[in-house]
């Protein structure tokens, strides 16, 4: 549509602005602050430069949560992604399947977070859950509160089962707006099925796929609640991704300094992800 | 006879992937209600796959207990609030976004776009002194306030595309018919965009319903979630697992009646109105 050039416009976006400003700007203002100041209570504040970004830096715990967030985020991608597309492609087209599945789909997305989180905490357990019930009868030891790798799959696990519906959702969106006249022509040109995935449909999901892996990877890389109900970012250190780490460090032992310079470095990371995000948005926009 | 070769979207086993992939959705939360039908004693105890002596007595002891209940008050009073703030200041920046070109338009939508990525992790802290200094902790307008945060730029998003997709026409026709913009803009306009409404009050309430993280900060006492009281079920005789349960099927509860008006738009709000 083309868009009139209109400086007025500016008071219809004012509220928000002001609202985003106060939620936004002023908090991380204050998060800037702390970041090159040293305190020793009392509301008495000390300059310390760069002391707490170079802290960071170079403490390996902020790395190793770095690394593992990484680490979680890709496995989640590799997994969510060609799940989704496939139950997508399974999903059926009319009739009265189509909302039940819609509807049972999205349920674990409107669940709150933490709630997820003793979902699974219950399920896994091996008194009293069905997954770890089932899986002790079977013989395998499993146990997410003291093994490391059973915890990793536990929150792994639990994160597919709470947003691959996502992806899901968003593919089929995508399937659906295919004018059937594709499909007509792909039979009969003698398409394999193959073929019609891979010249039809997935073309045609790219727009929604784009946004499924950036979104997925973005609330993955910033996961809180649910591995922290789960597992409290242990045993040990195992499943403490950054926000954890944060969290722990600001509002656990009140470091102020290292735990604002923590959040502007995490902020820096978010900063060119949405950066990346945007282009790529706007771009695959313009070429629609 | 075209409608003959409509193509079939998968093999004849294609129902059994969403009916497999619907089983695992569905398990973990059987299991949930499951247990909150049953006595604490019967779940640390027997191990069995439904209630043998079904109880009511775990959502009796919540509907009966102020501290319990008043969770449920406080997130229904807070996600309100939320939610009107967000949808009423959204409208006219969204307005503006779909039919103008203004002055640093661009970076004002990108900034938006970053507060709906932030991390609330990294707002936890200075939210809680800001918020601490005008003395607003533990009321439900602060927590209102923080999921803006997110919500804001989320809802903008939404409407902006539901609105781009009413014709320009419609707008110039009425300004021609002497309508000041907003009587237009309430009486024309938003009719033409109300399911669009629905959709990003609905994302607005369900964003602000699901975050533990700020709402458990700013809150102590007056204002507490239902999602933050639910972590205090461990008392002497040990963990209370019926109530936990039920508390936890209990939240579920409003998303699962409302889903079924939105399920053909639920992908555009996750995809920011973009599909």
């Amino acid at each position: 549509m083309e868009k009139t050039w209109n400086n007025k416009a500016w008071f219809l976006v004012l509220p928000v602005l002001l609202l985003v400003a106060f939620s936004a700007a002023i908090p991380l203002m204050t998060v800037v602050n702390y970041s090159v100041q040293d305190t020793f209570g009392n509301n008495a504040f000390f300059w310390a430069g760069t002391d707490w970004f170079d802290d960071i830096l170079h403490s390996a715990r902020f790395w190793e949560a770095l690394q593992r967030n990484l680490l979680f985020s890709f496995i989640i991608l590799a997994l969510e992604i060609p799940l989704g597309i496939f139950i997508a492609l399974n999903m059926p087209k009319k009739g009265i399947g189509v909302p039940v599945c819609l509807v049972l789909m999205a349920l674990p997305l409107l669940i709150p977070w933490n709630v997820v989180g003793t979902i699974w905490q219950v399920f896994g357990r091996v008194d009293i859950g069905l997954l770890g019930h089932t899986l002790a009868a079977l013989g395998i030891d499993y146990n997410y509160v003291r093994d490391p790798l059973d915890a990793w799959i536990t929150v792994v696990v639990m994160d597919v089962w709470h947003w691959t519906s996502l992806v899901v959702l968003l593919c089929y969106a995508g399937l659906v707006s295919i004018p059937d006249a594709y499909y007509q022509a792909a039979k009969i040109d003698g398409a394999s099925r193959w073929s019609v995935f891979r010249y039809i449909q997935l073309p045609k999901m790219k727009r929604v796929l784009l946004i499924a892996v950036l979104l997925r990877f973005m609330d993955s890389f910033m996961i809180y609640t649910e591995p922290f109900v789960v597992t409290g970012g242990g045993p040990g250190n195992s499943t403490t991704f950054l926000s954890i780490d944060l969290v722990k460090t600001a509002v656990g032992q009140f470091d102020l300094g290292p735990a604002a310079a923590m959040s502007i470095v995490y902020f820096l990371i978010i900063l060119l992800l949405s950066w990346i995000f945007y282009t790529v948005m706007t771009s695959s926009d313009a070429d629609n | 006879m075209a409608r003959a070769i409509k193509y079939k979207p998968a093999g004849n086993f294609s129902w059994l992937v969403s009916t497999i992939y619907i089983i695992f959705l569905l398990l973990p939360i059987y299991w949930l209600v499951n247990m909150s039908f049953k006595e604490n004693a019967e779940i640390t105890g027997a191990f069995s796959l439904w209630p043998q002596n079904p109880t009511l007595r775990n959502y009796m002891v919540i509907f009966t207990d102020p501290s319990w209940y008043n969770g449920y008050i406080n997130s229904i009073i807070y996600v309100a609030l939320n939610t009107t703030i967000s949808v009423l200041a959204a409208l006219p920046a969204a307005y503006a976004f779909s039919r103008y070109r203004f002055l640093g338009d661009k970076h004002l939508f990108f900034w938006l776009l970053t507060n709906r990525m932030a991390p609330p992790a990294v707002f936890a802290l200075p939210f809680f002194q800001l918020y601490s200094a005008f003395g607003l902790i533990d009321t439900h307008i602060a927590v209102a306030l923080a999921h803006c945060l997110f919500n804001v730029p989320l809802a903008v998003w939404i409407l902006e595309g539901f609105m781009s997709g009413v014709p320009k026409e419609i707008d110039e026709t009425a300004y021609i018919d002497g309508y000041s913009f907003p009587r237009f803009f309430v009486k024309i306009f938003m009719p033409l965009i109300a399911s669009g409404i629905g959709v990003a009050a609905f994302f607005c309430f369900m964003f602000s319903w699901v975050e533990l993280l700020l709402a458990r900060t700013l809150t102590t006492t007056a204002a507490k979630p239902i999602s933050a009281i639910m972590t205090r079920t461990v008392s002497a005789s040990g963990m209370d697992w019926g109530v936990l349960a039920a508390a936890g099927v209990l939240t579920i509860v409003p998303g699962a009646l409302v889903i079924y008006f939105v399920r053909n738009y639920i992908a555009k709000g996750f995809a920011l109105g973009r599909v």
